[in-house]
């Protein structure tokens, strides 16, 4: 299941759910995304003030769904789960959800990872951060694609 | 009728969210329409030299700068993608 919302989630709740609709897994990652204090801080060596997460209704769940069905037909996938936040949010608070059960290790840790870095360069999110200074659009990074390389 | 959706930093630049109009005869692909905002809308061609890795999606997925338009597409334009 996917969302996209601007509220918080219980991560607790989450593994419980995931379990009960996985049915009989025997391994279940769950990764979170939190927004860090000093993010891009060398840019200037501010600390962040809040983050404001922009995406394009439609799309997001469009292309997150395609992202989960690619992991399913690589590797043994009895559920998955995200969750992105939108809107305004402040060092901290949790960005972004990414669980996946299966009967064997492997394939959570791996079909989590590869949902996860491609959300990172397919999902149309996009991030504005406010510091000390001001407002500025966050780049994307060069690590982020070449993350994708892992998984040709 | 053609939707054009801008978002983030485009949409900021811009000032705005989104164009709607007929497709201009002569506009046959994403290229095309590149070519017709950059001409008609002079913010548009301002911000798109600003942005070299402007990305483009028709009918929500990304598409190139080759990908044909039909009469009802949805365009959508925004820089690279930075969630997670």
């Amino acid at each position: 299941m996917i969302t996209v919302d601007h509220k918080d989630f219980d991560i607790a709740q989450e593994y419980k759910q995931l379990r009960r609709t996985a049915g009989d897994a025997g391994a279940v990652v769950i990764f979170t995304g939190l927004v860090r204090e000093l993010y891009q801080a060398g840019l200037g060596g501010e600390t962040t003030q809040s983050l404001e997460l922009e995406h394009y209704p439609g799309m997001t769940e469009k292309s997150l769904e395609l992202i989960v069905s690619r992991a399913k037909a690589r590797w043994n996938v009895l559920d998955a789960r995200i969750i992105h936040r939108i809107g305004t949010l402040l060092p901290g608070d949790q960005i972004v959800l990414v669980g996946v059960a299966s009967a064997h290790r492997h394939d959570a840790f791996n079909a989590s990872q590869y949902i996860m870095d491609f959300l990172k360069s397919e999902a149309p999110f996009w991030k504005k951060q406010t510091t000390d200074s001001g407002s500025d659009w966050i780049e994307s990074k060069k690590s982020d694609f070449d993350a994708l390389k892992t998984w040709k | 009728m053609l939707k054009i959706h801008y978002f983030a930093s485009i949409r900021e630049q811009l000032n705005k969210e989104e164009d709607n109009f007929f497709r201009p005869d002569g506009v046959k692909d994403v290229n095309d329409l590149l070519i017709y905002l950059k001409t008609t809308d002079p913010r548009f061609s301002e911000v798109y030299e600003k942005t070299p890795k402007m990305l483009v999606a028709v009918n929500q997925v990304v598409a190139s700068r080759s990908s044909e338009l039909s009469d009802n597409d949805e365009v959508a334009f925004f820089p690279p993608m930075t969630g997670g």
